[in-house]
């Protein structure tokens, strides 16, 4: 099998995922993007380790091994990533990273006292904390 | 080694033509098509749930290519984690979120043109790059699996024991992590009027799941 089929069908994939992360509004959706870009990386891992193990007689399988450990931590990443997208949405009521803004820089010219409902939300995350 | 590599790619430009279709390339085009096409779906469509569906089906497909790379070990267990559980756990995470069932207007931010942008430049930048890089490298699947049960076991327990232990110790802080981030404060810490007590048995279950 030509090798660019799985590197091509790889490097579209990751792009997929990196258009997913930055266009999409809900926590969750980002989270799917990002297994996505994983799963781009598991591919070339899996197509590389392939060709060289026939290639240049690599016996390590250096390629599947890390394929499994990155299976491993991206189920770690989902789990840890799904408690802390569960525990704002208990706190804040919504899930959209573009009202996550607590943390943001804001122009001088409004003061951070001003922002009621801001500060109020800010001091539940830090009690929730 | 490079010399065994150059002769062995020589060897393989011979006796290919430059992309030559056979069975098992056009199999691979044809269920890349479609995992490709799920992939896109599962970024643009606007409902939450089916994002995650076709997530599912971009997921088989590239256990279907692993198989097509003669990587079994990776292939099932690419099924039995993704497909078994992570998209699961995703599903619960919509489900205790509240997300929307039907069309949700707000799916995508403001910043689609410039993500849009950003995603098709990296997409041509990679694909000329490997393309121009691989162009003459072909994988050898003939002969024994390159990653059957025996071969991949057999690697990991004899020269990556190492990391598989501490990828115990990972998922272990991990599992940990994910009961700490989810439990509820204790309720002298809270402040009064913190969260309403219908939240919380609802995260019951995705906390389990998120545990494993």
């Amino acid at each position: 099998m030509h090798l660019a089929y799985p590197a091509v069908l790889s490097a579209l994939l990751f792009c997929t995922g990196l258009y997913g992360v930055l266009a999409r509004r809900n926590a969750i959706l980002v989270l799917m993007s990002v297994e996505l870009m994983l799963n781009a990386v598991n591919l070339n891992l899996v197509a590389f380790d392939v060709w060289l193990s026939r290639t240049v007689r690599e016996t390590l399988h250096s390629g599947q091994a890390l394929t499994l450990f990155t299976i491993a931590i991206a189920a770690a990443e989902i789990g840890i990533g799904l408690a802390i997208v569960l525990a704002v949405h208990r706190n804040r009521g919504t899930s959209d990273i573009d009202k996550l803004r607590d943390t943001a820089e804001r122009p001088e010219s409004e003061g951070p006292d001003t922002e009621g409902p801001g500060s109020s939300a800010a001091e539940k995350a830090e009690a929730t904390a | 080694m490079s010399l065994t590599a150059a002769t062995a790619t020589v060897a393989a430009a011979d006796s290919h033509g430059f992309l030559s279709p056979t069975g098992v390339e056009i199999a691979f085009l044809l269920v890349g098509l479609v995992t490709l096409g799920a992939a896109l779906v599962t970024v643009t469509t606007r409902q939450l749930v089916h994002a995650a569906l076709w997530l599912v089906v971009a997921l088989g497909g590239l256990a279907v290519e692993y198989l097509l790379l003669t990587a079994e070990f990776i292939a099932w267990v690419q099924v039995l984690i993704y497909v078994g559980s992570v998209v699961v756990l995703l599903l619960f995470g919509l489900m205790l979120t509240r997300a929307p069932i039907g069309r949700s207007p707000d799916a995508d931010s403001g910043n689609r043109w410039a993500a849009l942008t950003v995603a098709v430049a990296a997409a041509v930048a990679l694909v000329w790059v490997v393309v121009d890089a691989f162009r003459t490298t072909w994988i050898d699947l003939d002969g024994p699996a390159a990653g059957t049960t025996r071969v991949t076991g057999a690697s990991l327990f004899r020269y990556w024991v190492l990391p598989f232990e501490a990828l115990s110790v990972l998922l272990l802080a991990a599992l940990v992590g994910a009961i700490v981030l989810s439990r509820k404060a204790t309720p002298d810490a809270a402040g009064p009027g913190r969260t309403t007590a219908a939240d919380l048995p609802a995260a019951g279950p995705g906390e389990k799941e998120g545990a494993r």
